[in-house]
């Protein structure tokens, strides 16, 4: 913003370096201290200090040793896989109406989303018990797959419609101008541009997927369907003489770095998908 | 946003809706509806089949004496179990922690997003890094987070347990909420930074130029020039983050359980329906804290007016 920062002196470098340090150590303190108990030896987790005495790999080996932590593990990347899939499918679907298309009813439908959007999620939890329990899709990965999508939706139809808006749709009407078929037109001018979008609003959803708790506690009762966010809070350890905290810890660095990775390589899709969809609504 | 008509498949011919007074529905424009229709028939149907079918299924259930536990005594009783909810002190308890909790945290974070934002949106060295950084706390799940935060105030084992003096801190009230609300506010407050950073860039860089030829300071521009403009930009993010804080769940289940007296209405549905297998008196809690966030989005919405997302036309830049 040429407005203030109009000369770069050294004074104010150091300013903003000394803001910017804080706000990093902010935001990742309690993700050191949680990569840090992880590493402790059972003697030394209770010892208070922030980096380890003794360092161990033996948290892993415990949380991998048995099926409960890799069978939840293995329930979480498929529902949270399927789950994005379909919204994102049916998401750019109906954004892409949205965006493009003339009909009655998409104000409604707009509307509709935001009010999902919003919706406390708690007062779907018991008619949903209910219902999967007599369905039979309770404590199936259906029966979290379906609250996955509906609550996906809204940010998948409202990212990629702001996406949409866009893309310079002339390009398309030149393509066929110049002889290609509205497939090839589609597919060789617009999908292009339309890709870095959907593929945003794919991570997006599947980080609220992968994030969830609420859903994946109650509608889920066995190893069948139980995610790893579950897992995790119902940890117990070898024997009722030991703590949990160094296993849960190491689990909690297992499905904590697939989001770091994300986080890393598209920070700015991330950003772009997360202000885009929000704010021009 | 272009306007003509160009279907994926059918396609052809480019009828602009502009030109719609002459004849009512032509063919192109019949086309173009059904396939609108078409396209969003999916994702509207599971929408409606996930919430609206089970909130009227909730309505249903809440005004029955539902008790899996005893499931031959199930009956129709009326607002019988309303009353029970709304003259229980549980209850009222759960609530005012959890506006409590949305008050105080949705405060903190507007005003530490609000720096964040500037932070991210001014920033000269490394805004790569401070952008990556702020994400974390979104992407993190948040049940690692507030194990974190558990073991981080755990006396003994805990690096912050013995800042203010001995004792546990999860294990009283007062401090116990405080943490709660800390585990909340960084949880969130980049999400908030966020969408206030996408509203500061909506500020056209003429107008505080202008402003600062006429001799406004710093904090005059934000409070004059700055804040007016974000308007919009800011109640979307209260809104949004309003709506989430009452829904606080995840991060008190795993720091106090509840114990306490820290249960947010979330906390003490879902104990009820999980732990007590209660469905009317869990239903009636669901349909309660429905109605308290419809009130809640109610008041927004008209606070709103026009800039609603949703109730503008496309293309607003």
């Amino acid at each position: 913003m040429a407005a203030f920062g109009a000369t770069g002196t050294t004074k104010r470098k150091v300013g903003w370096g000394l803001i910017n340090a804080v706000v990093v150590v902010y935001a990742l303190v309690p993700m050191l201290w949680i990569v840090s108990l992880s590493f402790k030896t059972p003697g030394t987790i209770n010892d208070g200090n922030f980096i380890p005495a003794e360092w161990t790999l033996e948290n892993y080996q415990s949380i991998f040793s048995t099926d409960q932590f890799t069978r939840a593990l293995f329930n979480s990347i498929g529902i949270a896989l399927i789950a994005t899939l379909i919204a994102v499918v049916f998401g750019t679907m109906a954004a892409y109406a949205i965006a493009r298309l003339q009909f009655p009813g998409k104000r409604l439908l707009v509307g509709v989303s935001l009010l999902i959007a919003m919706f406390p999620q708690i007062s779907l939890v018991s008619p949903l018990f209910e219902i999967e329990r007599a369905l039979g899709l309770f404590d199936t990965w259906l029966g979290l797959v379906l609250p996955y999508i509906t609550f996906s939706l809204p940010l998948a139809i409202y990212t990629l419609s702001a996406f949409f808006r866009e893309i310079p749709w002339e390009l398309e009407k030149a393509a066929k101008m110049d002889g290609a078929t509205p497939a090839q037109a589609f597919r060789r001018v617009i999908a292009p541009l339309a890709a870095p979008g959907v593929f945003t609003t794919a991570i997006l959803v599947f980080i609220f997927c992968w994030n969830d708790f609420l859903f994946a506690l109650t509608l889920t009762s066995t190893e069948a369907s139980r995610t790893v966010p579950v897992a995790l809070s119902f940890f117990t350890g070898d024997s009722q003489f030991e703590d949990p905290t160094g296993s849960i810890s190491a689990a909690a660095v297992v499905i904590t770095i697939p989001i770091i990775l994300f986080v890393l390589f598209f920070q700015r899709r991330i950003v772009a998908g997360l202000t885009s969809g929000a704010v021009k609504g | 946003m272009s306007e003509e008509t160009t279907t994926t498949s059918t396609a052809a011919e480019a009828t602009t809706p502009k030109r719609r007074g002459r004849a009512p529905l032509s063919e192109g424009r019949r086309a173009e509806r059904r396939l609108g229709w078409l396209l969003c028939a999916p994702a509207a149907l599971i929408m409606v089949l996930v919430t609206a079918w089970p909130i009227i299924y909730s309505v249903w259930l809440s005004l029955q004496r539902f008790d899996l536990k005893f499931p031959d005594e199930r009956q129709f009783i009326w607002f019988e179990n309303y009353v029970t909810v709304l003259t229980n002190g549980y209850w009222w308890s759960a609530f005012g922690v959890t506006a409590l909790i949305t008050l105080v945290s949705v405060a903190i974070e507007l005003v530490l997003g609000m720096a964040l934002a500037l932070v991210m949106h001014r920033t000269i060295v490394g805004r790569g890094l401070v952008r990556t950084s702020a994400l974390v706390p979104y992407g993190v799940v948040t049940v690692v987070a507030a194990f974190s935060w558990r073991y981080a105030w755990t006396p003994e084992t805990g690096y912050l347990a013995n800042l203010f003096g001995e004792g546990a801190p999860l294990t009283e009230q007062a401090s116990a909420l405080g943490i709660i609300i800390l585990a909340e506010v960084w949880k969130t407050t980049p999400f908030m930074a966020l969408l206030l950073m996408a509203g500061l860039a909506l500020v056209p860089n003429d107008l505080i130029k202008a402003a600062a030829i006429d001799g406004a300071g710093g904090w005059q521009r934000f409070t004059k020039v700055i804040i007016p403009v974000m308007k919009p930009a800011i109640l979307v993010a209260l809104l949004f983050r309003t709506l989430d804080a009452f829904r606080v769940f995840d991060n008190i289940y795993v720091l106090t359980s509840g114990a306490q007296d820290t249960s947010s209405v979330s906390m003490l549905a879902q104990t009820n329906l999980i732990k007590g297998l209660n469905l009317g008196i869990g239903s009636t809690m669901s349909v309660l804290i429905f109605i308290a966030v419809a009130i809640i989005a109610f008041i927004f919405i008209k606070l709103f007016g026009t800039s609603a997302p949703g109730s503008d036309n496309e293309g607003r830049r």
